[in-house]
């Protein structure tokens, strides 16, 4: 979604082929995008079930002879078990590589015969694949991606080089980015003992040793109708869509092995957390914290849209309260920020991040930073400051309505992180409600510093350094 | 892979000219009351105006001692106009929810404007604002200056920027072609304000000014829109000439050092001006080769074969007075060698025997039906409809696009590809490539 918190964070999303890799690909990924009230579009939104469990949601789109389709299974890199990182990532890129009835590369053959788009994506609690094509392929697309459901075949043959192409992934997204580095340690600190502290790429040693064996198992596991959701959004009308769901994916068998998800939980925290990470690549040092907060479904009523609404003062755009505050005021930083990632199934966290000037030291940006923050618990908020977030928030879910794939990955996002299409049709409501009390309140509750971990990315300048890096 | 990104963005941005469903859609030519030209698509599903345009004169108008000066004006236009300081417009743009953008490119300074359309009127009252009256106030100057050098300062040690740098600069040296429109460590510190009020003044002009609109409005407000945002230019631009100029030190390859664990490679060499008859053929040609799907050749021998990479692409790039074609990859310092091999091969099988009937026909298939998928936004249609008029394409190219890709024969193609990808190769790498040095290459 638009939101303007292009920080330092790393998009816990990672997608199959890097041409959709700007930067704006991955916030909006990986961020939630809010929702559209209903009535301020004549397009109703559909829910079904199909009776093996799978989940239909239906967007309709009548400006071209377009759809966009997608299949969200309910698993990501926090199902995975230990010792296994990076693998549901890595069945991600497995899942292309063909079906007895259909061998390796006729999908992405069809798709690209009618000019289509295709990708796929996996996060923590979920892994997608995706399609846009013209509207009357759209029948041809879900029998592909329903025969992938149950019918993948691999051999080392192709699950080998693949295991390359994420190593090397990794390499690209990790290894090559400090910034990225620093991200990874912070996650892995942050959380105790929630599987949201490994990285969803992987620890490259595990992803190393990924096999053919583990990935089928995986796939076996939890891929199944009764663990996905279909989000079509586009030129079809809701029942045309259902009667082709029920003549594609409605014929394949409920999986018994795919339970409710019950992940081990974090414990209170208790101690300020912080680290270091030096880097002979570092030309600009920066400091990043995340704190351990709610996410959208574990929040109890009113936390995480004050939560939303906080971050955004705190942290978006030049008047924003970390912007003005650091770099336009106390010239202390050359750029400062905030995010808050609403969608996870477990907790969720809630960044901050700010870039010294070179006469400054990370201590003294952090204490700048914590300045700022116990200003907004003691004083609160302003009432502009609250409109002004508010309704950008609000104005950005208008905006999500003119693009199709917006408002399927917004859906598809929030319906496999525990939301419903209710919820999402009353975000705008939810927004609206926040008051400047509820901001500050969450502010004190949530910015505590023993909920969080500090990172400093510093230059490496020990004799060693070139060796290490 | 920032660099190469943006170069894939760019040529993306630039080939999949408009067609949201050619079928559904209608381009209207207006004329602003003031005589200020614009195409219109009315669009009446999403409430809401998406506006692009773009102003002849990019970075290639930086003094070579200021590279840098057109970029850090663009940062700036936001930050204070006319009586509002930089904290009251952002207040004004935020209140209304307005988005405004902007972005310097080597021949073009292009913007956006995106605005819900209760609040049109005073979107475009501030972006007329920020075109004729920017502040550039020093405190602002020096503030966003500082994110300048600090971004600079990052790019130093970054792979990606280091070979796509050196790319340029290797194949244009001298020219403005050849420098990043962000200037460097040496040069963004001596851009002074009047540097980029000398910018906008001989740039923001009313001569060489495209628009295009996108949204629920009719031809007559839309006019009226313009003219709040533009009327108030100057009439003509005062650019300095831009020389016409070939990529040159085709056939070398360049290393350069730094400790990453992975190499980041480009390549690239002579390519076809956007006006030559045969551009559409090399177009469909390079998509056979490496352009952004999942079964080109590239893709095929580099990654799916051999795990060699993540990514790897290449994409035709042209601007007025240049046309290259370049590419890239990322790959483990010990396998960049057999990377860049059958990279190389690919593109020398590409010039020999051309592609096959079969891939030609595939790719045309492609190309024809990626036209209507891939704007599926207002404002990537306005942005599409501002590059059709840049190009200088005419208002009916999209009516017209199919009839040119079904004339491309196999003949054609193979022709094309002999004259794109026989003219030898400039590569660098940023890493520590097992196996590679700097120098000539010999096959």
């Amino acid at each position: 979604m638009g939101r303007n918190n292009q920080g330092y964070k790393v998009p816990n999303v990672t997608f199959r082929q890097n041409v959709f890799l700007t930067a704006a690909a991955m916030l909006a990924a990986a961020l939630a995008a809010p929702a559209l009230a209903a009535g301020e579009s004549d397009s109703k939104v559909a829910d079904f079930t199909l009776p093996n469990g799978l989940e239909l949601v239906v967007i309709p789109d009548h400006r071209a002879p377009v759809v966009t389709h997608m299949i969200w299974y309910k698993v990501g890199a926090a199902d995975e078990t230990p010792g296994k990182s990076g693998l549901a990532h890595f069945l991600e890129h497995l899942m292309f590589k063909g079906t007895a009835k259909h061998p390796a590369g006729q999908f992405s053959q069809v798709v690209s015969h009618v000019g289509g788009r295709e990708n796929a994506f996996t996060s923590y609690d979920y892994t997608g694949f995706f399609q846009r094509v013209p509207s009357e392929k759209l029948k041809v697309v879900m029998e592909f991606e329903a025969d992938r459901m149950t019918g993948l075949q691999l051999t080392d043959h192709v699950v080998l080089p693949e295991r390359d192409v994420i190593l090397e992934e990794q390499n690209q997204r990790v290894r090559n980015n400090p910034r990225a580095r620093l991200s990874e340690q912070i996650d892995a600190a942050l959380f105790l003992n929630s599987p949201y502290g490994k990285p969803v790429i992987g620890w490259r040693h595990e992803m190393e040793q990924l096999s053919r064996d583990d990935a089928i198992g995986f796939y076996r596991r939890f891929y199944g109708p009764n663990g996905a959701v279909v989000v079509i959004a586009g030129d079809v009308e809701p029942q045309a869509a259902l009667k082709l769901a029920q003549e594609t994916y409605g014929k394949l068998k409920r999986r018994s092995t795919i339970l409710p998800r019950h992940r081990p939980q974090e414990p209170p925290p208790v101690a300020v957390r912080s680290l270091t990470l030096a880097d002979a690549r570092v030309e600009q040092p920066i400091m990043q914290r995340s704190y351990l907060v709610p996410s959208a479904n574990t929040a109890k009523q009113g936390q995480w849209e004050a939560l939303e609404v906080l971050a955004h003062i705190l942290g978006s755009g030049n008047n924003s309260r970390l912007y003005r505050g650091l770099v336009v005021d106390k010239h202390v930083a050359v750029s400062a920020g905030a995010w808050y990632d609403s969608s996870a199934l477990d907790m969720a966290r809630f960044g901050l991040y700010g870039a010294p000037r070179q006469d400054v030291t990370l201590p003294q940006l952090e204490a700048a930073v914590d300045a700022v923050i116990a200003q907004v618990i003691s004083k609160g908020v302003t009432p502009e400051e609250l409109e002004r977030s508010k309704t950008r928030l609000i104005a950005d879910a208008v905006y999500a309505h003119d693009s199709q794939a917006s408002m399927a990955r917004w859906y598809g996002e929030a319906l496999t992180t525990g939301s419903t299409v209710n919820d999402i049709e009353h975000w705008p409501d939810r927004i609206r409600a926040v008051t400047a009390e509820q901001v500050q309140d969450a502010a004190r509750q949530w910015l505590d510093k023993r909920r969080s971990v500090t990172g400093y990315l510093i230059k490496d300048t020990s004799p060693q350094a070139e060796k290490r890096s | 892979m920032t660099r190469l990104v943006a170069c894939l963005a760019l040529a993306l941005l630039a080939l999949f000219a408009v067609a949201p469903a050619a079928s559904a859609m209608t381009i209207e030519k207006i004329v602003s009351p003031s005589g200020i030209p614009a195409w219109l698509v009315r669009e009446h599903a999403v409430p809401l105006v998406a506006l692009s345009y773009a102003f002849h004169g990019g970075s290639s108008q930086d003094d070579a001692d200021k590279t840098g000066a057109a970029n850090l004006a663009a940062d700036m236009l936001d930050e204070g106009a006319g009586d509002l300081d930089s904290k009251t417009y952002h207040e004004r743009l935020e209140n209304r929810a307005i988005d405004l953008r902007f972005r310097v490119g080597r021949d073009y300074f292009r913007g956006s404007l995106r605005t819900l359309n209760e609040h049109r009127d005073e979107a475009f009252e501030l972006l007329g604002l920020a075109l004729t009256k920017p502040r550039f106030e020093a405190d602002a100057v020096e503030r966003v200056r500082g994110q300048e050098l600090a971004g600079l300062r990052r790019e130093t040690t970054n792979p990606n920027n280091l070979a796509s740098r050196s790319w340029w600069r290797t194949a244009f040296p001298g020219h403005p072609y050849g420098r990043e429109s962000k200037g460097t460590l040496e040069t963004v510190p001596r851009i002074t304000a009047g540097d980029l009020r000398d910018y906008v003044r001989r740039t923001f002009a009313r001569n060489e000014l495209t628009i295009s609109i996108v949204g629920d409005i009719d031809a007559e407000t839309a006019g009226k829109l313009i003219d709040r945002a533009f009327a108030g230019l100057p009439k003509s631009n005062d650019l300095k000439p831009v020389a016409a100029a070939s990529p040159s030190n085709l056939g070398r390859r360049i290393v350069i050092d730094i400790n990453v664990p992975q190499a980041v490679v480009n390549f690239g060499g002579q390519g076809i001006a956007r006006h030559d008859p045969d551009f559409m053929a090399a177009y469909i040609v390079n998509h056979i080769l490496g352009g952004g799907s999942f079964s080109s050749r590239l893709y095929r021998e580099v990654r799916e074969k051999r795990g060699l990479a993540y990514g790897v692409s290449d994409s035709l790039v042209w601007f007025r007075r240049a046309a290259v074609v370049i590419g890239g990859t990322a790959t483990r310092a010990d396998r960049t060698a057999d990377a860049l091999k059958v990279i190389e091969h690919e593109i020398k099988r590409m010039a020999e025997s051309g592609p096959t009937a079969d891939e030609l026909n595939e790719a045309k298939a492609y190309i024809k039906g990626s036209y209507a998928l891939s704007l599926d936004t207002s404002s990537k249609i306005a942005a599409q409809l501002t590059q059709i008029q840049i190009d200088d394409l005419g208002i009916d190219y999209i009516q017209r696009r199919n009839g040119l890709i079904d004339g491309v024969g196999i003949a054609d193609a193979k022709l094309v590809a002999k004259r794109l990808y026989s003219g030898g190769l400039l590569v660098t790498v940023a890493g520590r490539p097992k196996g590679l040095t700097s120098g000539a290459v010999h096959e």
